[in-house]
């Protein structure tokens, strides 16, 4: 049977031989985007996808041992999901999505994390790795996810079939984000009822720091306890932030800072929030940028709602984070008591 | 207008030449000192790189010598570089400053755009001027890296320290006077022969050491602490994986280099198969390519939190391991002492001589 298996990986087609096909979905960076997607497609498709558990203290450990010592903390935890699934898998998902709209990049660490991957000193399952770069074009695109169900099936029809279910579950999953629910729910499934205080906080920064509720020391639990609403860049309806962003000077080649960007600039025109946390990653490149953007823009609109930036690293302690959402939290309730009157 | 622009090793030379033939008035900025450094440190964030710090301090220090306007150069994407011009323009407007930004984007994104600025900075000269201009400083660059090229090979044999800086000052003088592509193609010769002239030992037998990463830390002497200098007057031939001219000119042909970037990728590829911005993937491919012409050892430098660098860093064990070659990472940012650099290069240079010592006896030599 084992001769069987390694016959059919040199093939390039998995086979059920011996079970199920498990393929390892490491629930870090673009799990947060694209996970109802992948979850859909590899299951119609014949395979078991196991997800790595919620970040923890011993996973979050192993991914900063085994990444170089400058990657940003979601590479690191990215690394650390990688290395706690890769005994319990046949295959590591791992995909090089370098963009996903024609003339913007994803991240240079998405461009280079398979090989990343790749070049750590311990024995990894077979790395699926295919290249998604929509700005080749629809037809490239299509190839690579072709390549994709290659490794499962070699009917085109399955796999388009495959993808297009995958799809739609994308779409109600944005949908439901749109609609104002928090990632993390529309992921689980699970809602809770939203609180129904005065206040609204807005939080923007990546999914991936935001709804790990580890990385990001429950910063939106925390804030709901205290009755605030939370609103994030998922719940700005894209042709809101597609308008802003076309208007900036110089056009952002960095998808996902875009949805920062225009998420921000439309709390600050429209003044929907109260306050704005800005939640960034040590070390984030595009972040670093983007937060001067940003704060230009408060300086032009003359400060009218408060926006503060939390920097988060693998040494951020939760303490020095709850001192500063209190004050936060106490400056705009007053703020607010104070312009009502 | 009065122009200012940032400083990134020989780049003044060549634009300041590039200027006066298009009779633009400019001003140089002071070399990059700890002032600059200072300066950008202060009004930069705090996590962007360390280039995006020193060439704010650069443009605060030419706006304060009375420019009006702002030369650089844009991208797109996606390294950070290609977004400096924008977040320099709205810091310093910040800071107070008036200035007009002209940031040049890559002509192959829109070259009606390129050349409408090129006209901006230039308004006293037509196109084709411009143009020809443009031609003959490019010949003058390509010069000046390649006499660069030649210090770095034979610095390791002088007989007497710093004699061959002093024939690099020289011969770099000499060429700044050239006007004409011939006066140029003389001037080149007479560097070269400079260089040349300075008295060597050729019995030496130096260790022969690359030096790759991100071409701000590789240019600008004052950044990298000039280390090119203190590893030549170690007795160590080197060879720089990037040029300025490298740099600047189209990204095909790696005219001073002598490696194609298509080669370079290829090279690359079993480590790093897709291009991930900035020098990364160039920089993995250097190495490889290092390694196979039997270097003793590889210098990496980066700038803190350079993201296409750290991505080459991630799959350097790998490399490592695979080609037997050892690679130093120096990482620079403005918390970065001399002192320290210096130690690290003594201890990894002890370690190649080391390496070479039982390769030796290895084949009983």
């Amino acid at each position: 049977m084992f001769i069987c298996v390694n016959w059919s990986y040199n093939l390039g087609v998995f086979t059920k031989v011996g079970g199920q096909m498990k393929i390892g979905v490491p629930r870090a960076l673009l799990y947060y985007k694209y996970f109802p997607l992948w979850d859909a497609f590899f299951s119609e498709l014949g395979a078991e996808v196991v997800l790595s558990p919620q970040t923890n203290k011993r996973i979050l450990n192993l991914g900063t041992e085994a990444a170089e010592n400058e990657v940003c903390l979601p590479v690191k935890v990215f690394y650390g999901h990688v290395l706690s699934l890769k005994d319990k898998v046949n295959a590591l998902f791992v995909p090089r999505i370098v963009s996903v709209e024609g003339g913007a990049y994803t991240c240079p660490k998405f461009l280079g994390l398979p090989d990343m991957i790749r070049a750590l000193d311990v024995d990894l399952p077979q790395i699926i790795s295919p290249t998604f770069d929509l700005k080749l074009g629809l037809w490239e695109f299509y190839r690579s996810v072709y390549e994709l169900g290659g490794f499962f099936t070699k009917n085109v029809f399955k796999i388009i079939m495959a993808f297009q279910k995958g799809l739609n579950k994308l779409n109600s999953f944005e949908n439901l984000l749109h609609d104002g629910h928090l990632l993390n729910e529309a992921l689980t499934g699970r809602f809770s009822p939203a609180p129904r205080g005065p206040l609204r906080i807005g939080v923007v920064g990546h999914p991936y720091n935001i709804f790990d509720s580890y990385v990001s020391m429950n910063l939106i639990e925390r804030l709901q306890k205290k009755d605030i609403r939370v609103l994030t860049a998922e719940m700005v309806s894209p042709e809101i932030i597609n308008e802003i962003v076309s208007n900036l000077q110089k056009k952002l080649f960095w998808t996902y800072e875009k949805d920062v960007v225009g998420a921000v600039f439309h709390w600050l025109d429209t003044r929907a929030v109260d306050g704005i946390i800005y939640v960034l990653s040590f070390a984030c490149g595009p972040d670093s940028l983007i937060q001067i953007l940003i704060e230009h823009e408060a300086k032009e609109k003359g400060f009218s709602v408060p926006i503060m930036p939390i920097v988060i690293d693998e040494h951020s302690g939760e303490a020095g984070l709850v001192t500063r959402l209190e004050a936060f939290t106490d400056m705009i309730s007053r703020k607010a008591v104070k312009e009502k009157s | 207008m009065k122009i200012t622009f940032p400083h990134m090793g020989t780049l003044d030379i060549i634009l300041s030449d590039l200027f006066t033939r298009l009779d633009v008035d400019f001003v140089l900025p002071p070399k990059t000192t700890t002032k600059a450094i200072n300066l950008g440190v202060k009004y930069a964030p705090e996590f962007a790189c360390f280039p995006l710090k020193v060439t704010i301090g650069n443009l605060i220090e030419g706006l304060e010598a009375g420019a009006d306007a702002v030369v650089m150069v844009g991208g797109i994407g996606p390294c950070r570089f290609g977004f400096y011009a924008e977040i320099q323009n709205k810091i310093l407007h910040d800071m107070g400053y008036d200035f007009e930004m002209i940031t040049l984007e890559p002509p192959m994104a829109d070259i009606k755009d390129f050349a409408r600025k090129c006209k901006k900075i230039a308004s006293k000269k037509t196109l084709w001027q411009i143009l020809q201009a443009v031609r003959i400083v490019w010949k003058k660059a390509v010069a000046i890296d390649e006499v660069e090229r030649e210090v770095l090979k034979r610095r390791a044999f002088e007989k007497n320290s710093r004699d061959t800086t002093v024939a690099h000052k020289k011969g770099l003088a000499v060429l700044k006077e050239a006007i004409t592509p011939y006066e140029i193609k003389e001037a080149r010769e007479k560097a070269l022969s400079l260089i040349n002239e300075v008295e060597k030992d050729l019995r030496r037998c130096p260790l022969k050491i690359g030096i790759v990463g991100e071409f701000y830390a590789l240019l600008e002497p004052y950044v990298n602490f000039d280390i090119e200098e203190y590893l030549g007057q170690k007795g160590i031939y080197l060879e720089r994986a990037v040029y300025l001219t490298d740099w600047m000119g189209p990204s095909k042909k790696n005219s001073v280099m002598g490696i194609d970037s298509d080669e370079l990728a290829k090279a690359a590829k079993p480590y790093l198969s897709h291009f991930v911005g900035g020098e990364g993937q160039t920089t993995v491919g250097h190495i490889v390519k290092f390694a196979e012409e039997g270097f003793d050892g590889v210098i990496q430098l980066l700038p803190f939190t350079c993201m296409p660098e750290i991505i080459a860093k991630s799959v350097l064990p790998k490399i490592c391991k695979e080609l037997d070659i050892p690679v130093l990472t120096l990482i620079i940012d403005e918390q970065t002492g001399r002192a320290g650099v210096i130690t690290r290069l003594e201890a990894f240079i002890d370690l190649l001589w080391n390496r070479r010592k039982k390769k030796l006896s290895a084949v009983g030599c």
